[in-house]
Order: structure tokens, then C-alpha cells, then sequence
């Protein structure tokens, strides 16, 4: 039987802990307002100056005012996040089936995988864009090194979760490899997947911006720069919050295409 | 209704001797039950009966036929029901079907068909996860007997559920049993079960671990018919058999 695993834990996080639900799900927002409060009095009352730290109502007036011109950029980003991600999960999807299927390629291969993953991003990427250029390819290149690890290795930890037993129930109906791997191990490894998509989706956007730190002509890491080197402060923390924003609406749509395509977990818990 | 014959099964793991020259036979239509101690080594027996396994010698035939390696001839079922958690519950039963490469639709409406009979009703589109260990098993069953109407191997099928549960599971597979003809090979280490479920009982004798191969040391034949299986338990002829089996088990 699998383990139960609740929709979220946050709920019953805040059920243990004896908290109403209502006040429950206020506190993170509300905590996140005050800080902001506070940054804002730091601001206005002079403690900090305004040329080290803007004020969160110049850091918005910033984000609206360059509204036309981040859009542009975030679109940019947002295709090499897509298309990174898009290669990673195809590749990381044939070297875990792969792996499952030869046991060699396994042992072969695994500490390669594991090693890809302790390669500092932020070293590889200069010598990406020297070898490919400062379009999208070392980007995309970059985010697929990334992400594929997370992809591959929920994969595989799903594939494995299978009982053995029910492999063998399978067997004694005739069933093909294709099949064990479509009916059991397949659905099993769903939520593995998921896990791995979540981390591998902010991945790829923070992948994308750090190439573009080093190289390219547009994308949210380009006009990082440019304001850093204007020293636009206002603008460094605008985008990063349309960087976090960004991510956090991946990690969302990931949730939701897991609630879509995992029905099951809904009943459970 | 198929018959089984086992002849003269011999394996060894890693140079010790599991089981030494097991035949047996359970003619078409019949229950028998395997009965042995834990460890005595009948997981590996079924494994080889399955076609999961290959046997060092002997042979598995099914009719006549010579299934022996041949995985996907039987039914098999365990004692966990190992329903698929990702697949509604028609959809695990009708796995089989579907493996054969019937169309979806058409395996659900034939497994539908027989969700009543097999106390499923109201079940179709649940969850695993959402139903009671009986009715699991009774889903684990289904998909059994939709995979091979002929014969059936259930290794220590109902050993994980209740007191209760268990005598009603027993009741309703000698029903069913009886009305497909079904003919099954029962695993299981609890007398009382294999003298309410069996028409005849294998004992198994063995430890191999300790150097003893498991052999067959006797057949009990149990002639009680199936319709007085329920009473059978409080008569002094089920007690003379309990005694007999015992006197096998040593």
C-alpha cells in the first residue's frame, strides 16, 4: 500500500499546532506584510539611504514604470525556462527509463548524473556562452544541466517504489515491459516526477536569468545587469521580485497540472 | 476447469535444497490447499507453479500442457491485494484484460458485469485506498478470476484480513468457486483454514535452511461437500482430519 500523503501540509501543520484554520493560512501573508512594513518606516524615516536600499513604494513605482520593458524581457527568459525545461524533462525522462531498463547504464551512468548536479552553475555558464554563442542555446543548455537531474532521479526513485510483488503479479499475466512500465511503474512515479518538476521549474528560471548574467542581448538576467550597472537599485529589487513572482506561478502550475493528472492522491489522507 | 500437475519439482538456491521431488495433482474443479510452515518454501513452489521461476528439474502442466516457465497460463493472487493505487478500481480489475489488449471500454463493461457476483457493487469508480481490506481482496479476486476463469493460485490470500472478515471471505470464495468451477491452489499456513476451504490438503514438511529439502510428507482428502462447508468446522469429522493433519505437520 502506498504511504498516505496529504493534499498539503500546511492544514494539518496548522491543526497539530492548535491554530484555526483561518488564522492559519493568514499568517504567512501577514507576516510578509508586516516585513515590508517595517522596510518601508527603515526607508521613509532615513535609517538606510535610499541609494542602498529603495523603499518598497519606489521598488513598485519601479516595476510599473518599466512594466512594457520587463515584459519584454521576462518573455525572453521565459522561452529559454520553457525550452530548457521542455529538453531536460525529455532527456532526464530517457536516461531514467533507460536506467531502469539496464542495470548497466545504470551503474555506468548514475554517478555521471550526480556529478552534473555538483558543477557550480555559475562556473559552466561563462564557458557555455564562449562555446555557444550569447543566443539561446547555452541558456537552454544550462537549464537542461540543471534540471534533469531532479527529473531523472524522482523518475527512477518512482520506478523503484513499485513492489516487487506487483511486478511479478504482472509478469504472471503476461504482461511486456512496456506494459509493467505503462500500468505500474509509470503512475507510480508520478508524484516522484512532480516533486522533481517543482525544484527543477524554479531551476529553470534562475538557470535562465544566470546565463543571461553572461552574455546575451535580452531576458530578465540581461536587464539585471544593466540596472546594476547603473546602480538602479529600485529596478534590481523590481525584478527580482518578477523573478520570484515567476517562479512561484511555475511552481503553482505545477501543482495544479498534479492535482490534474493524479486524482487519486485527492481521495487520500 | 483445468487441472494441475505438478511433477517431480526440485530447486535448490545457491546450492541449498529447497524443495525435493514435489508432485502433486488438483483435479478440475477442485480446492487444495498447500499447508506447510513458514520458510518451508511454498512462495517458491507457487513461483514455480506461476511460471515466474524456473524449477532445476520437474515440470508444471496445466490440461496436459507443459506450462513449466511459462508465466501468464494461471491466475495468481497474494495475500496483499497489490491493487494499483493509480487506477480506479474497475480499471485494476480489468488490467488483465487490457494486457491481453482488449479495448478499455470493452474490459471494464465485461469486468462490470461481475462486480455484483463478487460483492463489488458501488465500488467501480473508488479508489484502492478508499476501500476496506475485504473488499480489496474481494478486487484482488475479481481480477484474478478475470485473468484465467480455469484455474486459480492464491498464496495465503486472506491471511492479512480479520477474524470475521476471513470466515465471510471463506464462505463467499467456496461460493464463488462453485459456481465458475473454478479450480484453485491455496497457500496457507493456518490448518483451520485449508480444513474449511480444501478438498484436499498437500502438507508440506521442511526446513531448508536447516538442511531438510521440503517434501510432500501426506494428502488429506476432505470429503465434506461445499454446501455444509459453514457447520463443518463444529463436527467431530473435522476434528479427526484437524488430528490427522497435525499428526503430518509433526
Amino acid at each position: 500500500m502506498s504511504p498516505k500523503r496529504k493534499g498539503s501540509g500546511a492544514p494539518a501543520l496548522a491543526r497539530t499546532a492548535g491554530v484555526s484554520p483561518l488564522v492559519g493560512k493568514l499568517a504567512a501573508p501577514v507576516t510578509v506584510l508586516a516585513l515590508v512594513a517595517i522596510w518601508q518606516l527603515v526607508c521613509s524615516v532615513g535609517l538606510v539611504p535610499s541609494f542602498l536600499l529603495p523603499s518598497p513604494v519606489a521598488v513598485i513605482q519601479a516595476l510599473v514604470g518599466d512594466w512594457q520593458l520587463l515584459a519584454g524581457h521576462a518573455v525572453t527568459s521565459l522561452a529559454e525556462a520553457a525550452a530548457g525545461l521542455a529538453c531536460g524533462i525529455a532527456l532526464g525522462f530517457a536516461a531514467a527509463v533507460l536506467m531502469d531498463r539496464f542495470e548497466l547504464v545504470y551503474r555506468a551512468f548514475y554517478p555521471l548524473v550526480v556529478l552534473t548536479q555538483t558543477i557550480p552553475t555559475v562556473a559552466i555558464a561563462p564557458l557555455l556562452v564562449l562555446w555557444f554563442g550569447y543566443g539561446m542555446l547555452p541558456k537552454v543548455v544550462l537549464i537542461v544541466i540543471t534540471t534533469f537531474f531532479p527529473i531523472t532521479v524522482g523518475l527512477l526513485d518512482g520506478f523503484r517504489s513499485v513492489d516487487p510483488d506487483v511486478i511479478d503479479l504482472m509478469r504472471s499475466m503476461g504482461a511486456s515491459r512496456a506494459q509493467i512500465m505503462r500500468h505500474a511503474k509509470l503512475p507510480a512515479s508520478l508524484g516522484h516526477l512532480f516533486s522533481g518538476l517543482k525544484i527543477s521549474a524554479t531551476y529553470a528560471i534562475v538557470g535562465a536569468v544566470i546565463a543571461e548574467w553572461l552574455g546575451g542581448f535580452s531576458g530578465l538576467g540581461v536587464y539585471m545587469t544593466r540596472v546594476r550597472s547603473a546602480y538602479a537599485f529600485d529596478k534590481m529589487f523590481a525584478v527580482i521580485i518578477l523573478i520570484s513572482a515567476l517562479s512561484l506561478v511555475l511552481m503553482w502550475a505545477v501543482g495544479a497540472l498534479r492535482r490534474k493528472l493524479m486524482p487519486w492522491e485527492r481521495s487520500e489522507g | 476447469m483445468a487441472q494441475l500437475e505438478v511433477g517431480h519439482v526440485c530447486v535448490a538456491f545457491d546450492g541449498v535444497q529447497v524443495l525435493d521431488d514435489i508432485s502433486l495433482t488438483v483435479p478440475a474443479g477442485h480446492i487444495a490447499c498447500l499447508l506447510g510452515p513458514s520458510g518451508c518454501g511454498k512462495t517458491t513452489l507457487f513461483h514455480v507453479v506461476a511460471g515466474l521461476s524456473l524449477p532445476d528439474s520437474g515440470s508444471v502442466e496445466l490440461d496436459g500442457r507443459d506450462i513449466t516457465g511459462a508465466p501468464g497460463q494461471l491466475a495468481y493472487m497474494l495475500q496483499k491485494d497489490l491493487l494499483l493505487p493509480e487506477k480506479t478500481i474497475v480499471d485494476n480489475v480489468s488490467l488483465p484484460l487490457v494486457l491481453r489488449g482488449v479495448p478499455r471500454a470493452q474490459a471494464r463493461e465485461q469486468a462490470l458485469a461481475l462486480f455484483d457476483t463478487f460483492g463489488l457493487a458501488g465500488t467501480t469508480d473508488r479508489w484502492p485506498s478508499e476501500l476496506s481490506g475485504g473488499m480489496r481482496q474481494r478486487a484482488a479476486l475479481l481480477r484474478s478470476y478475470l485473468f484465467s476463469q480455469d484455474f486459480m493460485l492464491l498464496d495465503e490470500p486472506f491471511s492479512a484480513l480479520d477474524a470475521f472478515t476471513k470466515a465471510d471471505m471463506h464462505a463467499w470464495f467456496l461460493d464463488v468457486a462453485e459456481r465458475f468451477g473454478t479450480t484453485a491452489l491455496v497457500v496457507t499456513h493456518d490448518v483451520d483454514e485449508a480444513l474449511e476451504l480444501a478438498d484436499e490438503i498437500f502438507v508440506m514438511r521442511g526446513a531448508p535452511q536447516a538442511g531438510r529439502p521440503t517434501r510432500i510428507v501426506g494428502t488429506e482428502r476432505i470429503p465434506c461437500p461445499r454446501a455444509e462447508r459453514a457447520s463443518f468446522a463444529l463436527t467431530e469429522e473435522f476434528l479427526e482430519h484437524k488430528r490427522q493433519v497435525l499428526a503430518l505437520l509433526g
